[in-house]
Parts: C-alpha cells; structure tokens; sequence
C-alpha cells in the first residue's frame, strides 16, 4: 500500500475536519511534505462543498441584511473618514439637488448615458471608485450619485412604470426606473401642464399593500419637463404602480384625489 | 470588493446569503444562532477579502465550507479550527450563477438518494453534525474501518457525477 492509499481514507476526513488525535497530527506531517494530497485535501473540501450546496432552507431575515451593512458602515467608517481628512475636503451630502438644477434638461438626459456607460464597466469602475474615493471628496459623491441613477435605469432587476393621462391630449406623459432593493428611484416626466402658484405635483409609490408612499414633489419646467432623482424611500418598497397627484407646494402624506397620471409595470 | 466598497458586500451578500444561511440552519437547527454565523461569515470577508483566492475556484464553495466549518465549531462549542486563509476548496462544476447551483444542488441531491442510506447516514453526520469517525461508529455499532470508507466513497460518488460532462 503506497503512502497515499494509507492516508486516503484520513484525508477525506481531515477534509470535513473531523480527523482527530495520532491520526490528525500524522496526516498534518504528511501534508506539510506531499502537494499530491494537499490537492487532493482541496478537492474532497470541494467535494464537502457540494453537500452543503444541496442544502435547501428559508431565506435569511429581511433584517440580517441591514444587520450587516450596519456593522460593515461602523467598521468602515474611522477609516474613511480619515483619509477624507487628509484630503482636507469636505463631503457634503445636500449637494445632489444643486447638481441637478445647474444643468439643463438636455445636459441632464446627456449625463444620464454617460452614467450609464460608466455603470456597465462594473469591475474597472469599482476599482476607481475606490481610488477615488480616498483621493477626491466631493467629486466621488458625484460620480456614486451618478452609478445610482444609471443602475436604476440600467439594472435588468429595475422596475420601468409609464404614465399616461388619464383624460384625453395633450399628452403628458412620465417613465419612472425603479430599483427596488437599492431604493433608487429615476423618474422623468414631459409635456406635464403648468400649475398655478403654490400648487405642485406629487408623486407616488403605490405599494402591493398599504397606503401610497411620497416619492417626491416636483413643478415642471417652462418646457413642461421634470425630474425626480432618487427620493428617500423606505427600504424594499414593493411598487404595484406610480400615479401623480396635484398637491400644495409643500406636498403630502397622503395624495389629494383626483389621480391625474398612473401607471403599472412593464 | 478589495478596497472595502460596501456596494459590492451587499451584492455578493444578496448572491450568496441565502446558501450560507440554509447551510448554518442546516447544522444549527437554530435561526438565531444562524443568523449570527450568517453575519460572521460574510465580516470576516469584509474585513479579509484576500482571504478566498477567485483564481483557485468557486466563491459559492468556498462560502459554504467556511459556514459549515463555523457552523460545526458553535455546535460544538469549540474555537475555529483553522484560519480561512488556509481554506482552498476545488471544485468540478462552474458554480457561479445562481442557476448552475441550482442544478448542482439538484445532482448532488439525486447522487444522495441513490446511494445506500448507511454510507449516506455516515457521510451526513461527519458533514453537518460534526461528528467523527469513532462517534458514527459508536453511534451506528459498525467499525471504525467501515465508518472511514463509506465518507470518502461517499464524498467521491459526489464528485464523480459532475466529472465527464
């Protein structure tokens, strides 16, 4: 019997480390000298692996995930924050809205393809985000903003809602991207009516149960056009559909009937 | 994922915590105990991600030996045995979409049902109960010999039906 057929037999149980005693220090020995069974100790794991793999069972708590992320952002945190100190600039969160308005509506539509582009070069993007991010402080909020909005159009897991008036021409009409497990949400809208003062429009996410969730207050521009970027949404909201409603400027919490514009996904 | 990008944590957890929970719960037979191993599988790829070598195979192997090793160390109240640096598992089939799992899962669970319950039997407690070879047998009353021989056939039965295409 060669010297690996005597430890064959310890391997695969060295392998789901259940190998104990005189038996697990003389195959350790052996291993630390012969690669052929150090190869073969990596396929019986694998080997493990596929056991494990076949197991079937529930889904993990809605909440572990968050669980996660939360102690993932404490551990992160000291870090970031230093380097952004020693790149002496600020991050300032408030900037998204103030980015939106200095640019135009076709500017707008141009920076969403650009974002678009960028999103599909997933590992080199990640990579310089990354980079980025310990080197330039603003600029890196930006460009993660930007990722946002391109993934909720992008992401074959987003959601795309059409809204159409309800009555007759013209023909107002808004598309809202919506990708439900980062809660971003990219809405666009044409052709939508003026209002008068102090009225505005407001958009909302009818949930498969429960009341309407706000999604944002929004007043077109002289073109008719709109947009709404990435409102705060509560986490995992299920969209059944999106309607809009006229609302005082202030908006609502709730929509004031009637529903001008809706529609369900596509 | 090396430089710590937190997006791209919640995209391998959104992939791969539904085999690392089903795993742990599969040993535990406790949620919350699970969901701890859950949390402590995927921090300590956040904080070593050089830890799993993508060159050398499947993410989703990989991740479920480190939880069933986690899982039978809080069953058994003992300390990690080893570090997952030193953790390489190889493994035939290309496991990386959720699909291909799937069907690996579906195999793996076909070979299992076919094979003679006492090798089965011995090959499920030595995985997820942790059980050594001298407990199965005092447990099942057959030799140590025996006990020994039906795991390693048992684990290569697994192997050989995803070899040759």
């Amino acid at each position: 019997m060669t010297e690996h057929e005597q430890f064959a037999e310890d391997l695969a149980l060295y392998a789901l480390n259940v190998l104990e005693g005189e038996d697990r220090v003389q195959i350790e020995k052996h291993l630390a000298t012969c690669s052929t069974c150090r190869v073969e100790l990596e396929h019986l794991r694998g080997d493990g692996a596929l056991l494990a793999l076949s197991t079937v069972g529930p889904r993990p708590p809605q909440r572990a995930r968050q669980r996660l992320l939360d102690s993932v952002a404490k551990e992160a945190a000291p870090a970031l924050a230093q380097k952004t100190r020693q790149a002496g600039a600020p991050i300032t969160v408030g900037a998204r809205r103030s980015w939106w308005g200095v640019l135009g509506w076709a500017a707008t539509a141009a920076i969403l393809v650009f974002a678009a582009s960028l999103w599909k070069e997933n590992a080199a993007l990640r990579q310089d985000v990354s980079t980025l991010r310990s080197l330039f402080g603003q600029q890196t909020v930006e460009l993660e903003q930007a990722r946002n909005v391109a993934s909720a159009i992008t992401n074959p897991g987003g959601e795309r809602f059409t809204l159409v008036a309800v009555k007759a021409p013209p023909q107002p009409q808004g598309k809202a991207f919506y990708l439900r497990n980062r809660s971003n949400l990219v809405f666009v809208a044409n052709n939508m009516p003026a209002l008068p003062p102090q009225k505005a429009y407001e958009l909302w996410l009818i949930p498969a149960q429960g009341a309407p969730i706000p999604a944002g207050v929004f007043k077109p521009d002289a073109h008719g056009s709109a947009t709404v970027v990435n409102p705060p949404l509560p986490a995992g909201a299920e969209a059944k559909a999106f309607a809009i409603t006229v609302e005082n400027e202030a908006g609502a919490t709730a929509p004031t009937m009637p529903i001008i514009m809706m529609g369900t996904g596509e | 994922m090396r430089s710590g990008d937190q997006s791209a944590l919640a995209e391998l957890y959104d992939r791969y915590s539904s085999v690392v929970y089903a795993v742990a719960l599969r040993v535990l037979g406790d949620s919350g105990a699970a969901e701890d191993v859950l949390q402590e599988v995927f921090l300590q790829l956040w904080r070593n991600p050089g830890a799993f070598d993508a060159a050398r195979g499947s993410l989703g192997a990989w991740l479920a030996v480190i939880t069933r090793n986690r899982s039978i160390d809080a069953l058994r109240r003992r300390r990690p045995e080893t570090d997952i640096e030193d953790v390489i598992v190889s493994v035939a089939p290309d496991l990386a979409a959720a699909a291909d799992r799937s069907r690996a899962a579906e195999k793996v669970r076909g070979v299992l049902g076919s094979m003679p319950v006492p090798q089965r039997t011995a090959l499920e407690m030595a995985y997820f109960e942790g059980m050594s070879h001298s407990e199965i047998a005092s447990k099942t009353g057959e030799p140590l010999g025996t006990i020994k021989t039906r795991i390693r056939s048992g684990l290569l039965a697994l192997r050989k039906a995803f070899q040759g295409g």
